[in-house]
């Protein structure tokens, strides 16, 4: 069983930097055949979200460079960074030692990518803490989320941009309250979100241009696509389920948090698994309907904009459940300790 | 629960259609209603009724609303 505790870690502080320019789902915005923007916002509950020409990369810069400074962290004591997206700078290579020179770390900084959708900013923490957990590295940074996309031509009313950097250090002492983890995978579903062609199994031609019919809305080979029943019937099913494997193998009672704070999939689905685990709708703060599902930055988007000033104080005991490409699920359990949430950084287009 | 109870619950997932307009035979595709998020709030009722896990295909292969009963019993 795939659970994981780590108890020589903690999360020193969280930033966020999202596109400026905002998208409404309004009149004519949700380009469907099968619904108009009023009914998918009663659904989904995306009222709007945030746009841009910017890469995870251009957005991860200013928030990283945000967050080192309210730390009080010098760049050459960033000793790893792991970047989590699905729409890299390049193919070819990771986009986490693109960030590393752009930030100006230190060459003896150790740098991975992933390539996890909305499961990621919890596998990534899983990275991250089992580098550092020994103290080999003592300072590391997490950079999760999606910016523009390697195929631009869609519009998707559910999704927004949005990169989230995470900063982690070692504690040589054992801390108060672990952090602990729990996934798990069904990679026979692999297709409920996928881009079909572009990698090696349907390599890129001229028809990967041609456009299918998927509920209603019109996609290429090259573009991301989902299957929203299947997903939405997966998730509804496994995120309650993890978090009770979680809570039973650890010996905790699930009701006993502060906030639970979800993927940011859609309202609908969230009201589903909030109704199954009987939670009440005041501990489970949302940023989707301002910032649509964020991929893997959607968990800590909703820390930092739902949480900031709500929890920096106190020890605040969160539980986050997740489900994403793959597909994969999971669930973590974590007590803050001091946390610093940076001011949300917006970020104007590049020209 | 009874195909009726379905029914009345399937009924329920709709907004704007009028209950009396379903019936056990009723092609609920046909719908001018239906579409994709209903689907959604479909799979959420069963779920929830049954702690049964259905797929899209399942909802696009059944016609009536008594095919999608029989095939959530048959689970």
């Amino acid at each position: 069983m795939a659970f994981l505790e780590f108890k020589h870690v903690r999360i020193a502080g969280i930033s966020a930097a999202v596109p400026k320019n905002v998208l409404k789902n309004e009149g004519d915005a949700v380009d469907s055949k099968d619904y108009d923007a009023e009914a998918f916002v009663k659904t989904t509950g995306v009222r709007e979200r945030r746009i841009g020409n910017l890469t995870a990369s251009d957005l991860c810069i200013p928030a990283a460079d945000r967050l080192l400074q309210d730390l009080g962290w010098q760049k050459e004591e960033i000793e790893a960074l792991i970047f989590v997206t699905q729409h890299p700078d390049y193919i070819v290579p990771v986009t986490s030692c693109i960030v590393q020179g752009r930030l100006g770390l230190s060459e003896d900084c150790y740098c991975d990518d992933s390539k996890h959708g909305c499961s990621g900013w919890v596998y990534g923490l899983s990275h991250v803490f089992s580098l550092v957990e020994n103290g080999n590295i003592h300072k590391a940074l997490l950079c999760v989320g999606d910016g523009k996309r390697s195929y631009t031509d869609q519009i998707d009313p559910l999704m927004g941009h949005a990169c989230v950097v995470t900063a982690v250090e070692y504690c040589e002492k054992e801390i108060d309250v672990s952090y602990k983890f729990h996934f798990g995978s069904e990679g026979s579903s692999y297709d409920y979100v996928y881009i079909p062609e572009g990698g090696a199994r349907h390599p890129f031609t001229i028809h990967s241009f041609d456009k299918v019919e998927i509920d209603g809305r019109m996609y290429s080979g090259m573009q991301p696509r989902m299957n929203g029943a299947d997903t939405f019937s997966l998730g509804i099913t496994v995120m309650p389920k993890s978090i009770k494997q979680l809570s039973e193998h650890f010996h905790f009672d699930y009701q006993d948090n502060d906030y639970f704070v979800f993927h940011q999939a859609n309202y609908a689905l969230n009201k589903m698994v909030m109704k199954k685990l009987k939670l009440d709708l005041s501990k489970c703060p949302m940023s989707l309907y301002e910032f649509g599902n964020t991929s893997s930055a959607s968990i800590p988007m909703t820390i930092v904009t739902q949480l900031k000033g709500k929890i920096e104080n106190k020890p605040t005991k969160l539980l986050c459940g997740f489900f994403g490409t793959g597909m994969t699920w999971g669930s973590m359990s974590m007590t803050t300790d001091n946390i610093v949430i940076s001011e949300l950084v917006e970020v104007e287009n590049n020209n | 629960m009874d195909l009726n109870e379905f029914v009345k619950l399937f009924a329920e997932q709709f907004d704007d259609t009028p209950a009396e307009s379903f019936k056990a035979d009723t092609n609920y595709k046909s719908l001018d209603e239906w579409s994709s998020l209903v689907a959604l709030s479909v799979i959420s009722m069963v779920d929830e009724e049954f702690e049964k896990r259905i797929t899209g295909a399942d909802i696009r292969n059944c016609t009536t609303i008594e095919e999608l009963y029989n095939l959530v019993q048959s689970k």
